[in-house]
C-alpha cells in the first residue's frame, strides 16, 4: 500500500480563482492511499517545495500527487524535489487543474468538482506506480544542420565555432538561399550579397563545417543525442574535386534555354550551371532535363571542352549515412503561388511582378542587368504601382491568414530606391496597414514618404487590367478619401506572401517534428521555448518557424545553435524510463505493435519458453528501450494485451478511468 | 435528354430573343428544355437578408418540381440562375432555411437541396461538350472576332457557384471557340454593369459600360455576347454603341443554322 500525500496549488488566483482548493484537501483525505493532504499558494516556490519535502519526511510518503498547472509546465520541479527528499522521481503525479480545469471554467461549482475527480484520478494511478530508474543514452558530437540558407549558414558557423562538427545539407547546387537573390536589405540598404558572400565563404573555409549541397535528406531515424540520417547526394555529372571552376562549360553549353530557377525563371541559363556567380561551391551541375547528351545522347561538348577533365556522365547519387546528437532545421521559405489571385494579371502580363521577381530586376547580376525596365518591351516604366498584402492576412481562403512580415520593410526599400536612382517615376503604394515594427524601421518608412514622396494609399486593389497599349489599369479604392481610384501604370509589383518551403513537410515527417496549419514547425512553447521543436534534439532556425526578416533570422538561428550547443556538450543523456515492455507469455508475435511503431524501436526473437510444463519456440517482440519514446501506440494495438508501457501500464489507466467515472 | 427549364420573367418579356434562340438551339443538340409549371419570378436579386424566407420560396417551388420529376434544373437569366442556384446551396446547407422553408412549403416530400441547378452554358460545356457542339455546328462563324461579356451574377460568388474561376473565366470563350468564331480576351469581362444602379445613377452606369465597350473594343472585339438580360440592358442603354451585343445563344443558334425557326 502506498502512502499518498496530495499538495493542491492556489496558483495565486490561477487556480484558487475558479476552484474551492480547501474543499479539494478535504474531498480527497479519504481517497484509498491519501495520508496527508495541504494546499498552499504556490506549490512551485522553493517554500512550496519544502514544504512538500518536509511532508514527505514527516509521514514517511511513498508517493505524491500536486495538483497543480501542467506537467509540461512543473513535473520536472516536483519530481527533483522529490527525489531530493528521498523519494523516486517517477513516484510523482500531476492533477492538472489549471489548463484542464480552473482556466476554462468560470463556474466554481463545476471547477471545483472536476478538480476533485482530477485529482482521483492522479491518485489512483499513483497507487499502481512503481519506482522507475531512468538509463542513459549517448551524445554524438555532430550537428546537422537542413538548408543553407542565411539561417542554416549562421547555425552551423555559431556551432562550428564552440568546437563541433557540423554537415549543411542544401538542396539547391549552392548555399546562400533566399538571401543570395535579395539586391539591398532594409533597413539600411547595404548590399545582400555583400554581406552574404563572406559568410558562406567562412562556412565553406570552416574546418568544423563540412557542406552538402544538391544533396537531400532521404532518412532520419534513432533520437536526441543519437540521430541516423541518410543523405541524399545527386549526381552532379560533375567531379567536384577536379572541376576548377572556370565556366567553359557554361559558356559553350549549347542547351540555354532552361529557366534560371535564380533569377526567379525571368532569363534562362545554360543545361550545365552554377545558379549565381558567388556560388559555394563554384562547381556546375547538369540538369539533365535540359542537357542534349542527357535527353538526346548527342552533344558531349561540355566534357570535349573541360581541361580538368571533371563531367562525368555517369555519376551517379550517393547515399552518405552519417550520425548526429543533434539536427537543426533551416529550410527557409517561397513565395506563394498566385494562380488564385488572376485579378491581379500576374498570369496576364509580363509587367505584373512579384516582389521576389523585382529584386532581381533590380539586381546587377538580374535578367536587365540591374536596369529597371519593363520585361515585356524593355522600356523603363515611369508609374509603378505597389500593392501590399497579395495573399497574406487574407480571411477568404485563397491566400494566408497570417501577416508575411517582410512585405511592408522591402516594399518601402523597394518603393525608395527606385524614387532614388529614376527620380522622374511615379511611385504608389497601396497598403492596408504599414508594419514597421522593429529597430529604425519606421525611420525607414518615414524617409520613404517624406523624402523620396512616395504615393502611400490607405486601401486595396481590385483589378489591374492590361490595357490594348501594353500600359496596366490598377483600379483601387482610396479609404480615407473614400472613392475610387483608376490608375494607369507601366509596371505593377505584388508584395506577394510568404509560406515555409513545401520541402518542409516531407522534413517535418521525417524528423517526426510537428508543423502546424500553414506548415510552418511548431515550437515546443511559443515563448519560453520558441528555437526548440517539441521533438527532442530539433532545433528550428529561420522561417521555417514563422515569417521572419534577415536580423530576426540571424538572432534566431544563433539562438538554435546555442540549444544545439548545450545538447552536444552532454557526455550522457538520461533516457525516459516511461518505455513498452512486452510480457513474453502473452506475446504471440503477431507484428501489430512493430507496425505501428514510429520509431522503428521493436524487434523480433524466438526463445524458449516453458508455458504450464510443455517447452517451446516462439516469436515474441523484443523493444529496444533506447529507440523507443514511449508514445503507447503498441501498447493500444497489441491484440492480445502483451504490451505494457513502464509508468502508464494499462492497469493504471483503467484505475484512471474508473477513478473519473465513479 | 429532359431537362427541367426555369426561363424566368424577363425572358417572357424584354428577353424573348435569349429564350427562343435556346429552344431551338436546345433541339437542334437533341436536348429538351421542360418548362416547369406555374412558375414564378425567382425575385431577380438574391435576398442576402439572413432571416429572409419569403423571398427564395419560389425558387423552392422550382427546384422541387424539377426534382419529383427527376431531373437537372436548367437556367439561362444570369440572375435566375444566380438566385435558384444561391437558394439551392442555402437549402443544402443551411438547416434554419431549410427547416422554414419547408414549413412554409409544406410539400408532400420535402425539399432538401436534391436538384442540380445548371445554367445553359454548363449544359453545353458538362452535358453536351464543346467538342461535340463543334461537330454540330453547320455554319461556323469563321473569323468573328468575339468579346465575351459575363458580368457578375454569372461567376460570384465564386465559392457558391463553382461556375467558373471568377477573376479568369474561359466557358464563354470556349463557347466561342466552339462555334467557329475568335474569342477577343479583354480584362474588364468581368466587371460589373452596373445593374440595377443605372435606375438610380444613371452616369455611374454609363461610366462603366462606357469602359467595359472601350477596353472590349480595344483588344479588337467586334461584338459582344452576354447571358444577362440585364447587362445586355445596361450595355445598350448606357454605352456609346460602339460595340453591337447580342445574346450567346443567337450565335448559337446561328452556328447550328436553326436562326431562321425564330419568328
Amino acid at each position: 500500500m502506498q502512502r499518498i500525500g496530495v499538495f493542491v496549488c492556489h496558483c495565486g488566483s490561477n487556480i484558487a480563482g475558479t476552484v474551492d482548493v480547501k474543499r479539494v484537501v478535504e474531498a480527497i483525505r479519504t481517497e484509498p492511499g491519501v495520508i496527508h493532504a495541504e494546499d498552499y499558494p504556490y506549490m512551485c516556490s522553493e517554500a512550496g517545495q519544502q514544504l512538500i519535502a518536509k511532508a514527505i519526511e514527516e509521514h514517511k510518503l511513498t508517493g505524491i500527487v500536486v495538483c497543480s498547472c501542467s506537467p509540461r509546465m512543473h513535473e520536472a520541479t516536483f519530481r527533483k524535489a522529490a527525489a531530493n527528499a528521498g523519494i523516486n522521481s517517477f513516484m510523482v503525479e500531476i492533477a492538472n487543474i489549471r489548463e484542464h480545469c480552473s482556466w476554462i471554467h468560470k463556474d466554481v461549482e463545476e471547477g471545483t468538482e472536476k478538480a476533485v475527480i482530477l485529482a482521483r484520478a492522479a491518485i489512483a494511478k499513483l497507487n499502481l506506480d512503481t519506482p522507475l530508474q531512468p538509463g542513459e543514452s549517448r551524445v554524438v558530437k555532430r550537428a546537422l544542420v537542413i538548408g543553407g540558407g542565411i539561417a542554416g549558414i549562421q547555425s552551423a558557423l555559431d556551432i562550428a565555432d564552440a568546437g563541433y562538427e557540423v554537415d549543411i545539407v542544401e538542396k539547391t547546387p549552392s548555399i546562400g538561399g533566399r538571401m543570395s537573390q535579395l539586391d539591398k536589405t532594409f533597413p539600411t540598404l547595404d548590399c545582400s550579397a555583400c554581406i552574404l558572400t563572406p559568410k558562406m565563404v567562412e562556412a565553406a573555409a570552416h574546418e568544423k563545417i563540412n557542406i552538402y549541397t544538391y544533396s537531400e535528406v532521404e532518412k532520419v531515424s534513432g533520437f536526441v543525442g543519437d540521430f541516423k540520417v541518410d543523405i541524399r547526394k545527386k549526381a552532379r555529372y560533375v567531379d567536384s574535386t577536379k572541376c576548377t571552376g572556370c565556366g567553359l562549360c557554361q559558356e559553350k553549353c549549347p542547351s540555354k534555354k532552361a529557366p534560371s530557377e535564380f533569377n526567379r525563371g525571368l532569363n534562362t541559363r545554360s543545361a550545365i550551371y552554377t545558379p549565381f556567380a558567388q556560388a559555394i561551391p563554384n562547381v556546375p551541375v547538369i540538369d539533365t532535363e535540359n542537357c542534349l547528351k542527357f535527353k538526346t545522347g548527342k552533344c558531349g561538348i561540355c566534357q570535349k571542352i573541360c581541361a580538368a577533365g571533371a563531367v562525368d556522365y555517369e555519376q551517379q547519387d550517393e547515399i552518405i549515412t552519417r550520425e548526429y546528437g543533434a539536427i537543426v532545421v533551416a529550410t527557409g521559405f517561397d513565395t506563394i503561388k498566385l494562380d488564385k489571385y488572376d485579378e491581379y494579371a500576374y498570369s496576364q502580363s509580363k509587367d505584373v511582378v512579384t516582389s521576389l521577381e523585382l529584386e532581381r530586376i533590380m539586381n546587377a547580376a538580374g535578367p536587365t542587368k540591374g536596369h529597371l525596365e519593363r520585361l515585356s518591351d524593355g522600356k523603363a516604366p515611369k508609374n509603378i504601382v505597389f500593392i501590399q498584402c497579395v495573399g497574406s492576412r487574407c480571411s477568404d481562403g485563397r491566400g494566408k491568414s497570417y501577416c508575411s512580415k517582410i512585405c511592408c520593410m522591402y516594399t518601402a526599400k523597394h518603393a525608395m530606391l527606385i524614387r532614388d536612382k529614376y527620380p522622374d517615376t511615379n511611385v504608389t503604394v497601396f497598403y492596408i496597414d504599414v508594419r514597421t515594427p522593429g529597430k529604425n524601421f519606421d525611420e525607414f518608412y518615414r524617409r520613404a514618404v517624406e523624402d523620396y514622396h512616395v504615393n502611400y494609399v490607405k486601401g486595396q486593389v481590385g483589378k489591374v487590367m492590361p490595357q490594348p497599349d501594353g500600359s496596366l489599369l490598377v483600379q483601387g479604392v482610396d479609404l480615407i478619401d473614400n472613392k475610387q481610384i483608376k490608375m494607369n501604370a507601366d509596371m505593377v509589383v505584388l508584395a506577394t506572401a510568404i509560406e515555409p518551403d513545401p520541402s518542409v513537410r516531407n522534413i517535418a515527417t521525417m524528423l517526426t517534428a510537428s508543423i502546424d496549419t500553414n506548415n510552418f514547425l511548431t515550437e515546443s512553447h511559443a515563448k519560453l521555448r520558441p528555437v526548440e521543436s517539441p521533438t527532442a534534439g530539433v532545433f528550428l532556425s529561420g522561417v521555417c518557424q514563422g515569417p521572419k526578416d534577415i536580423p530576426e533570422t540571424v538572432a534566431q538561428a544563433g539562438a538554435a545553435a546555442v540549444k544545439a550547443i548545450g545538447l552536444l556538450a552532454k557526455d550522457k543523456l538520461t533516457t525516459n524510463p516511461c518505455t513498452a515492455q512486452a510480457d513474453i507469455l502473452l506475446c504471440n508475435g503477431c507484428s501489430t505493435c512493430a507496425n505501428v511503431c514510429p520509431y522503428g524501436a521493436i524487434s523480433y526473437e524466438n526463445i524458449q519458453i516453458n508455458d504450464h510444463g510443455i517447452r517451446e519456440e516462439r516469436r515474441v517482440a523484443v523493444v529496444n528501450n533506447a529507440l523507443c519514446q514511449g508514445c503507447g501506440a503498441c501498447t493500444v494495438a497489441c491484440p492480445s494485451g502483451a504490451m505494457d508501457l513502464q509508468g502508464f501500464s494499462n492497469r493504471q489507466i483503467l484505475a484512471e478511468v474508473d477513478a473519473i467515472c465513479r | 435528354m429532359k431537362y427541367s427549364y426555369y426561363p424566368g420573367c424577363t425572358l417572357k418579356t424584354k428577353a424573348k430573343d435569349l429564350d427562343a434562340y435556346a429552344r431551338v438551339s436546345a433541339k437542334a443538340l437533341g436536348f429538351e428544355l421542360e418548362e416547369v409549371e406555374d412558375w414564378q419570378c425567382c425575385g431577380g436579386v438574391y435576398p442576402l437578408g439572413k432571416d429572409e424566407i419569403a423571398t427564395k420560396l419560389s425558387s423552392v417551388r422550382t427546384l422541387a418540381q424539377a426534382r419529383d420529376k427527376g431531373q437537372e434544373l436548367v437556367t439561362l437569366c444570369s440572375a435566375c440562375y444566380n438566385v435558384v442556384k444561391r437558394v439551392n446551396e442555402d437549402i443544402k446547407n443551411d438547416e434554419n432555411v431549410r427547416t422554414k422553408a419547408n414549413n412554409y412549403m409544406q410539400l408532400e416530400t420535402p425539399y432538401n437541396g436534391e436538384t442540380n441547378v445548371l445554367h445553359f452554358l454548363e449544359v453545353l460545356r458538362d452535358r453536351i461538350g464543346f467538342d461535340e457542339l463543334k461537330k454540330k455546328v453547320v455554319n461556323p462563324l469563321t473569323g468573328k472576332k468575339i468579346g465575351a461579356y459575363y458580368g457578375c451574377l454569372l461567376l460570384r460568388p465564386g465559392s457558391t457557384l463553382k461556375f467558373d474561376d471568377p477573376e479568369n473565366p474561359k466557358i464563354i470563350e470556349d463557347f466561342i471557340r466552339a462555334i467557329g468564331a475568335e474569342p477577343v480576351i479583354y480584362p474588364m469581362r468581368n466587371e460589373c454593369c452596373g445593374g440595377y444602379i443605372s435606375l438610380k445613377e444613371k452616369e455611374m452606369a454609363a461610366n462603366m459600360c462606357v469602359s467595359i465597350e472601350d477596353n472590349a473594343a480595344g483588344f479588337g472585339a467586334e461584338m459582344l455576347i452576354t447571358a444577362c438580360p440585364l447587362c445586355m440592358y445596361n450595355l445598350n442603354k448606357n454605352s456609346q454603341g460602339k460595340l453591337p451585343v447580342v445574346y450567346f445563344t443567337e450565335l448559337l443558334a446561328e452556328a447550328l443554322g436553326v436562326k431562321e425557326e425564330v419568328k
